[in-house]
């Protein structure tokens, strides 16, 4: 096998491809919370319990009413961006005009009690849900095997982060929510309905939560603290690309993956502090974030 | 003589008064017998040992009548929430100003580390059924220590053995990054040296990883006949699933050393079908713990796992041993525990060990293929009993009390 400097390149490829595998996962998660608190300033630590409850509701669709894995790519994001758009009006509207940390707490309150009453009716060892027969089986490349189904996550992940950020970036859409959030009573005057947009931002963007709870529940076990592991890495990510900066979330979120993926080649045990570190040394150096712009 | 009756009067007064009191405590103290349960009720460990054991030990105490040597029993439960110093914090409310006289449950070896090191100080019983370390029968053993169901080694010696021994030489470990991983993997080594085999190589996975693929990857590269798991839990269950996607099971055997029937329940059997492991009961053995079983489903709501039926056949035999000592007092209780055989539909060809060790058979068995099972509940083949002597590691010089 070819080698260069004592490391097996074979494997250091195969653990490159990994990494960016679970990347466009991690930029999947941090692009809604990157989306909510950019556009809303609401910083929304429910947004792994959203993840959480779009693998559960997937297994549900599937186990109690047959829907598919393809139909419940579809219908459990609009689900959970429902319960978004609920959770908006009900309980976080009201706070919105208190300090950041209020919606800190308040999220983090939903999170917790939907995973104590997931953990309550379906036990804390998980469920498990099937890869769709279509991206059975994988691909023999020269380095490694690839599932045919990691294969999708990257590219379902990618288009859909690409899809979003020109959405937010490039049309006429973007620019008034841009804009509303920027001065909401200006927008207003224009005849724009900005509450009606919060809302439907917010629930988009827990929606994209629920897409990514979709895509892992064949991968990982179907579990209620599935959302609150990945929660923290999530909003770690979410700082090192720039608190808020949509492109800086997809590109960090990938390149993270990438960087865990070394880790676990050269160094496992640090593997799940190593983010953590980066972020430290960002902050250190750039306090905004890579992407993020000074205030 | 005035003098002399005066002096008969007040011995027969203080003998009268002694007999007396002593009456008034009664054999059993405080009136009651009180076995608190401390368990993980709401996390990882919750369906292990969480609510399940509260009620094992519930049905324990019901089915023995509810009371012993004419006193009532009384269960009180806490959740230990997997942190040593809530535990022990619990344990020690419990036998210092609640007269709690036992505790079973005990899940986490970190926790039950604690709690044992408070139970042993006021000389009360712990009724370990689901921690898994060696320690609480060797480095870290007590006269008040009683450990029940498996432990790291047997699991070690029940599912690696047969595998070496089958001419899978090569062993790599995907191993949770603490005490518990590092002890499992420790235990299985030996076994695989023992037998003629060698480890290739290994990582250590922090807990609670969700994606094994890079370590999967590794463990491909080196070649290896067997990939152990030397995790438990969720770990074991991502860890299989990713292997299964990235194709290692065709090329390789993967073992799970510690997976309870709620963890293989929570697999595809697509991916888990055909894996081997040792458990120390299977609720569809025979007709006795099918029996147990299905009265334990209907007011649990959901099969036991080992340390489910541990915890009631160990509560069970503390209950007996109270019976048969006539008194609650912890020494006496222990004698009579280590004296008398435990023998029910969970230990079969049992002995309780002098330093607490409980050597019982275990089985080894085999995941069912989705095509094998008939329903959600039907997820082992029973391959072998493997007598307890063989599947447990001899008692040691380590633990002091036993040699004194």
């Amino acid at each position: 096998m070819a080698t260069f400097l004592g490391i097996n390149l074979f494997g250091l490829f195969g653990q490159l491809l990994v990494g960016l595998i679970n990347g466009s996962f991690y930029a999947l998660l941090s692009l809604g919370l990157a989306i909510i608190f950019g556009l809303l300033k609401i910083i929304n630590f429910a947004q792994g319990a959203m993840y959480m409850l779009g693998a559960f509701a997937a297994w549900m669709a599937l186990n109690y009413l047959g829907i598919n894995y393809w139909l419940a790519l579809i219908v459990v994001p609009l689900a959970v961006g429902a319960v978004g758009i609920l959770m908006e009006r009900l309980l976080i509207r009201p706070i919105a005009k208190e300090d950041h940390l209020y919606s800190l707490l308040l999220t983090f309150g939903i999170a917790l009690m939907l995973q104590g009453t997931f953990t309550h009716v379906f036990g804390s060892s998980g469920m498990a849900y099937a890869i769709p027969e279509a991206l059975q089986g994988g691909f023999k490349l020269p380095f490694m095997y690839l599932p045919a189904y990691r294969a999708w996550i990257v590219v379902a992940s990618i288009l859909v982060c690409g899809v979003t950020w020109w959405m937010i970036e490039k049309t006429r859409l973007g620019a008034y929510l841009r804009a509303g959030t920027e001065n909401a009573q200006l927008m207003q005057a224009f005849g724009i309905n900005v509450p009606l947009m919060v809302t439907l931002t917010f629930g988009f963007g827990v929606g994209l939560a629920g897409f990514a709870g979709v895509m892992a529940a064949p991968v990982y076990s179907v579990s209620p603290d599935m959302g609150s592991n990945l929660l923290i890495i999530v909003f770690a990510i979410v700082v090192i690309g720039g608190m808020g900066s949509i492109g800086g979330a997809i590109l960090t979120g990938l390149g993270m993956g990438v960087v865990e993926g070394l880790t676990k080649y050269f160094y496992p045990e640090a593997s799940s502090t190593v983010i953590f570190l980066v972020m430290v040394i960002v902050l250190l150096l750039k306090p905004a974030g890579l992407f993020g712009k000074e205030a | 003589m005035k003098a002399m009756n005066k002096t008969l009067l007040a011995v027969a007064v203080a003998a009268s008064t002694a007999i007396g009191g002593a009456a008034l405590a009664g054999p059993v103290s405080d009136d009651k017998v009180k076995i608190g349960v401390l368990a993980d009720m709401g996390g990882v460990y919750a369906d292990i040992c969480g609510p399940g054991c509260v009620t094992a030990i519930e049905m324990a105490v019901e089915d023995f009548g509810g009371t012993v040597l004419g006193m009532p029993i009384e269960v009180v439960s806490a959740d230990d929430q997997l942190k040593p110093d809530v535990g022990s914090a619990k344990v020690r409310q419990w036998v210092e100003s609640e007269q709690v006289d036992a505790v079973g449950g005990l899940v986490s070896s970190a926790v039950v580390g604690a709690a044992t090191k408070v139970l042993t100080d006021n000389k009360k019983i712990a009724l370990i059924s689901t921690a898994a370390s060696n320690a609480f029968t060797t480095s870290a053993c007590s006269p008040y220590n009683v450990h029940w169901t498996y432990n790291v080694a047997a699991m070690a010696n029940g599912t690696v053995k047969p595998i070496v021994q089958s001419g899978k030489k090569k062993w790599f470990f995907i191993t949770a990054d603490y005490a518990f991983g590092h002890a499992l993997e420790g235990v299985a080594t030996e076994v695989i040296v023992e037998n003629g085999g060698e480890v290739v190589g290994g990582v250590r996975a922090p807990l609670g990883t969700t994606d094994f693929s890079s370590y999967v990857l590794q463990a491909q590269a080196s070649g290896a006949d067997v990939v152990a798991l030397a995790n438990a839990g969720g770990d074991t269950v991502n860890a299989l699933k990713t292997a299964a996607e990235f194709g290692l099971t065709q090329t390789a055997d993967v073992a799970g050393l510690l997976v309870f029937t709620p963890n293989a329940q929570a697999m595809d059997p697509a991916t888990a079908g055909g894996m081997t492991l040792t458990t120390g009961f299977y609720w569809d053995y025979d007709d006795a713990t099918r029996a147990w079983s299905t009265r334990f489903k209907e007011r649990h709501g959901a099969i036991p796992a080992m340390g489910h039926a541990g915890a009631y056949s160990m509560t069970m035999h503390y209950l007996k041993a109270i019976e048969a000592a006539g008194t609650d007092e912890s020494d006496a209780v222990m004698a009579k525990m280590k004296e008398m055989k435990p023998d029910d539909f969970f230990a079969r060809n049992a002995t309780l060990r002098a330093d607490g060790r409980m050597v019982h058979d275990m089985y080894y068995v085999q995941i069912k293929t989705a095509e094998e099972r008939r329903d959600a509940d039907d997820i082992f083949k029973v391959l072998d009993v493997i007598p307890g002597d063989t599947a447990y590691a001899p008692m040691l010089p380590e633990c002091n009390f036993v040699k004194s």
